[in-house]
């Protein structure tokens, strides 16, 4: 299962961080700097996946944003890569070409996209057509 | 569709966190954030009641400034009221503050629950999914234990939206995760299992997740899960690729739902029935066709999700491990993505392979590959890719093609990343071993390996050499040259001369007939590398050098030469000074055949689990390994060695709780007279009485760090102990002391453990003292000691006791000695709540430093320097060993001296050691 969601920057900068595990806050910003550390340095021709600790990340890149789903070593390496991407396009639909900047304006808009699609660290929604319709739903809510 | 503009609704929001981003430097930001800091606070403080917009953008504000790494200490009681708003985003804020910001503040989180309470059973779906998000997000005991039983209810109830079940099911699942045994499904069962039946695709998909969970830790109460599963996932995997429309991802229907239901079915053996098996076995061939069919789209994301399916139906197909037909379909697909172009395919297909290799229905049609496992280690450029080539290559040798890859390991080796030649090392010198039809080869592959990678071959591993050569006379000649060869080298690596000196102090007597490797040729080529050696090596070879005074009695005047020059004899070092002295002195004085019996060839070593293995599996960490392993051996049957008794791997059998039982008792040594003891005086001679001690007396308590010492004493009797612990095995002196002046008839000692122990002497003299050893061996952890019972006759009353013996746990640690950022990232490994246990408790003795060393240092584990960023705190790190286990151990310990207390911390990657190590220790201190 997931193990904590991590949106950063070419630069380092958290733009969502999403824990499903107990860490303490030095422990957070330690994983935050290794995950970064770790997936920077690789290319388009490695991997999207890392082993890290006794977990692995699985990450895309999209533009100057690293999207990184920390799992455990058995998960489905492909099924959370796909994860990520169908995360991805809720976001770019949800805020019409979603760029960095949208993810900081509206972090906490971000939290309810997420929820909606993965809880308690695992899969719970996957139909962006669902997806959309809830955060279109609750958008017009008051 | 309107998209959102930036953070509309919120102005004030937006311009603070655009104020922020404007920010020249850190400390414009720090003092833009004090401002508003203060701004919060006194709108906060204020006497004018906030109404729910103000207070919903100041929370909000004060959370984005949490998550910039600031702390925040006000404002959890604002977020608190939010949460009672009857307006959605102003809820919203107070649940998502709550969840970032938990805190076990009690006060708080009565009010927390009560409002989550409000609204779950509001009816309003909207509030009730945010009530469950925020328990599924904290998760914390307090709310298990408010909700662990309103949640089945929510979850199975008939007008539930569908939005709300998916969010009580993995709510639910946090809940059991966190607390199982506050989740109690018992009635519910059948009815969360038919959620796999639920029209609403999105409600199986996070129910299963749920179910999942449940069937690991109850598989038989959540069988009939198996058949529902089969008949959804035949639906989805038969179904066109439009037929589910909304969960359709790129043409490939349910991706993620497929993965899972075929994630679900690995918790269970293959279906019983032939019709639900029948079913499935077609969904498998089904989903290796849909592989060969051409892509319904060019998109990668069309392909992953393809293929997440595949390598789940795959994984399905080897836990089964019994249709061989799938095994060898699955093998022959991963085969073509072993040269796929994209990376990921590669690595996946290399990882997938190498589970394969171990099953005996595809281990052949593994073996087809070698070339290209090969080659991949020879080209890939990411070197997680090669990483797992080499794996794979592991997993796929045997006999027929260890040469091969054993070879093609050694080449690598040359070139591999530093990151994994200690693994590769292990694994070469498995296989060497493993595989070793003629020992030549195996003493050649791993001299390859001291020559080619010195650095990273461990002691276990030129250990090994040393003991199979030993073992084995057929290559002992052949393995004095070889090294003799390879010694010639000008440069060669320590361990080499370890390996070296060891087996020609041995066996130089069988090539000592050629005058090319005559007995002063040898001795000078090894002295000729002394010098360059390190203290343990320079100690080896003295050792080597008196083995060739026995060998070769004509090397003994330039033996002696070289251990009487001062650089020997006078040597700083102690080990090095006391044997050069005592080899020199036993080489004078002693005649030839008492030094033929002092220096008689090693006795053959005890077979038992290669070391190396076990390194490699404490490598990999508990549980990773070995399957292949495993699996391996059992299929060609006999190691090099004789294996045979490979120890439990995983303990998971409950142990009874004496475990030691493996007191092998060892002959008395009979009645040793008692040197004049002053205790020895007899006070008491009274008609004696049955005595039986309290089991926890407070003598045994100071063995917890010190192996000698008084055990026990009354008026009759003292017991000493003298004991000394390496790896698993222990060794115990007892030294019973008769202080009377009469004489103990009937002496009997009985260790409470199923062994069979040789009496002791029946009589004990007065003054007099006698012995007994007893073996230890440490079969796995475990808490209570050994109980020893003694009876005697004492002037005609029978004396009975019950002692407990000081063994306990950390007995059989091992030292580890690390830098500080390998403690702290072991720290972090072993991060589990229930691996950690800690204790805060009063100083019952001195707290000075050195007192404070000498008893964690007398505990068994290195004491390490440097760590805590604290110098006042200590930390400790060891392996404990038994029998079956390696289990790792750190410990923390911080004194308070102002209070006189301490926090003692213990993290252990085995849960029932935290808890005893803690135990015990909290009494030392």
């Amino acid at each position: 299962c997931i193990r904590f969601i991590l949106i950063q920057n070419r630069a380092g900068k958290t733009r969502l961080a999403k824990w499903y595990m107990q860490f303490d806050d030095d422990e957070k910003q330690k994983l935050i700097e290794e995950v970064h550390a770790v997936v920077t340095v690789r290319d388009a021709k490695h991997t999207n996946f890392v082993e890290f600790r006794n977990f692995k990340i699985i990450y895309r890149r999209y533009a100057g944003l690293y999207f990184c789903i920390c799992v455990d070593v058995t998960d489905n390496n492909l099924a959370y890569l796909e994860g990520i991407h169908n995360f991805v396009e809720v976001l770019n639909e949800y805020f019409h070409n979603v760029c960095e900047l949208d993810l900081v304006f509206n972090f906490y808009k971000v939290y309810t996209v997420v929820d909606e699609m993965f809880l308690a660290g695992e899969i719970r929604e996957t139909s962006q057509t669902k997806v959309l319709k809830q955060l279109l739903m609750l958008q017009s809510l008051e | 569709m309107p998209a959102v503009s930036k953070g509309d609704g919120m102005r004030g929001l937006a311009v603070f966190i655009s104020d922020i981003r404007n920010c020249k430097s850190k400390e414009a930001e720090i003092k833009r954030i004090n401002k508003e800091l203060a701004n919060i606070r006194s709108k906060f403080k204020g006497d004018k009641a906030l109404d729910g917009y103000s207070k919903k953008k100041y929370v909000c504000k004060l959370l984005f400034i949490f998550l910039l790494g600031h702390d925040i200490d006000f404002g959890h009681m604002e977020a608190v009221n939010l949460l009672s708003s009857n307006k959605y985003t102003e809820k919203q804020i107070g649940y998502l503050f709550i969840s970032v910001l938990v805190n076990s503040n009690s006060e708080l989180i009565r009010l927390i629950n009560n409002a989550i309470k409000n609204d779950l059973s509001s009816r309003n779906p909207t509030f009730m999914c945010l009530a469950l998000h925020c328990i599924a997000n904290v998760g914390s005991r307090e709310m298990a234990e408010a909700f662990a039983s309103e949640i089945p209810r929510i979850l199975v109830a008939g007008d539930t939206m569908d939005s709300v079940k998916q969010s009580a099911a993995l709510c639910l699942l946090r809940l059991y995760k966190t607390s199982p045994d506050l989740v109690l499904m018992g009635e519910w069962t059948s009815r969360v299992v038919h959620l796999l039946n639920d029209q609403h695709m999105g409600v199986v998909t996070a129910a299963i997740s749920l179910i999942t969970c449940l069937s690991q830790k109850n598989p038989d109460e959540f069988k009939t899960c198996v058949s529902l599963a089969v008949s959804r996932l035949s639906r989805i995997v038969s179904s066109a690729s439009t037929d589910l429309q909304d969960y359709t991802y790129y043409f490939v229907p349910a991706p993620w739902l497929s993965c899972k239901l075929l994630r679900l079915l690995q918790c269970y053996p293959p279906p019983e029935d032939g019709a639900v098996k029948g079913r499935l076995v077609e969904c498998l061939e089904t989903i290796l066709n849909k592989a060969q069919e051409p892509p319904k789209s060019k998109k990668v994301q069309h392909s992953n999700a393809k293929n997440a399916i595949l390598f789940e139906a795959i994984s399905l197909i080897i836990h089964y491990d019994s249709e061989p037909n799938l095994l060898v379909r699955a093998c022959n697909q991963l085969g073509q993505f072993l040269q796929h172009r994209e990376t990921n395919l590669r690595y996946l297909a290399l990882e997938s392979m190498c589970t394969l290799a171990s099953s005996e229905f595809s281990h052949e049609a593994v073996k087809t590959h070698i070339e290209t496992v090969i080659n991949a280690l020879k080209t890939e450029r990411d070197v997680s890719v090669r990483q797992r080539a080499a794996d794979l290559l592991y997993a796929m040798c045997d006999r027929s093609n260890a040469k091969q890859i054993v070879a093609e390991m050694l080449s690598y080796l040359e070139t591999a990343d530093y990151s994994i030649r200690e693994e590769m090392v292990l694994k070469v010198a498995i296989l060497a071993e493993k595989y070793a039809v003629d020992y030549s080869w195996y003493v050649d592959t791993i001299l390859n390996l001291i020559r080619i990678a010195g650095d990273y071959v461990s002691e276990e591993v030129w250990y090994r050499v040393i003991q199979i050569v030993i073992n084995r006379d057929d290559v002992q000649g052949y393995a004095a040259k070889t090294v003799f060869e390879a010694l010639q080298a000008p440069a060669c690596h320590e361990n080499m001369v370890k390996v070296g000196g060891y087996i020609l102090g041995e066996f130089g007597n069988l090539i000592a007939g050629d005058p090319r490797s005559s007995p002063l040729v040898q001795f000078n080529l090894l002295h000729s590398k002394f010098h360059l050696c390190s203290v343990p090596t320079r100690a080896l070879l003295l050792s080597a050098y008196i083995k060739f005074i026995n060998l070769f009695p004509e090397t003994k005047a330039t033996i002696q030469e070289v251990l009487r020059c001062d650089s020997q004899i006078r040597n700083s070092d102690v080990e090095l000074q006391q044997r050069a002295v005592e080899y020199l002195k036993l080489s004078s004085i002693a005649s030839t055949d008492v030094l033929a019996t002092v220096l008689e060839e090693m006795p053959p070593f005890p077979e038992r689990e290669s070391s190396i293995l076990a390194k490699l599996k404490k490598k990999k960490g508990p549980g990773a390994v070995s399957v292949t392993e495993l699996e391996d051996s059992k299929r060609e049957g006999g190691e090099l060695n004789g294996g045979g008794d490979r120890g439990p791997d995983t303990a998971s059998t409950p142990s009874p709780s004496a475990d030691l039982l493996g007191i092998r008792s060892a002959a008395p040594v009979g009645a040793a007279p008692a040197s004049a003891g002053s205790l020895l005086v007899d006070v008491f001679s009274e008609a004696g009485t049955t005595t039986t001690l309290p089991s926890s007396s407070l003598f045994w308590l100071l063995f917890v760090c010190k192996n000698n010492g008084v055990l026990f004493e009354n008026q009759l009797l003292q017991i000493g102990i003298k004991s000394e612990y390496r790896q698993n095995l222990g060794r115990m002196y007892l030294f019973y002391g008769n202080k009377t002046s009469v004489q103990f008839a009937s002496f009997t000692t009985t260790p409470q453990l199923n062994v069979q122990t040789k009496p002791v002497e029946p009589l004990v003299e007065g003054g007099a003292q006698i012995q007994q050893v007893l073996n230890i061996e440490c079969l796995t952890d475990f808490s209570d000691a050994p109980l020893l019972n003694i009876k005697f006759r004492y002037g005609g009353a029978l004396q009975n006791l019950t002692l407990k013996l000081p063994v306990t746990i950390n007995k059989f640690f091992q030292p580890t000695e690390m830098t500080s950022s390998d403690f702290f990232q072991r720290w972090k490994q072993l991060s589990q709540p229930q691996q950690e246990a800690q204790k805060i408790f009063k100083a019952n003795h001195s707290m000075d430093t050195e007192v404070l060393k000498a008893k964690l240092l007398g505990l068994g584990t290195a004491l390490l320097d440097n760590v805590d960023p604290n110098p006042e705190n200590y930390v400790c790190a060891g392996v404990i060993q038994t029998k079956g286990q390696q289990v790792g151990c750190l410990l923390r310990l911080e004194p308070n001296a102002q209070a006189q207390m301490y926090r003692l911390t213990l993290r252990c990657s085995k849960d029932s050691v935290s808890r005893r190590l803690c135990e015990l220790l909290a009494e030392q201190f």
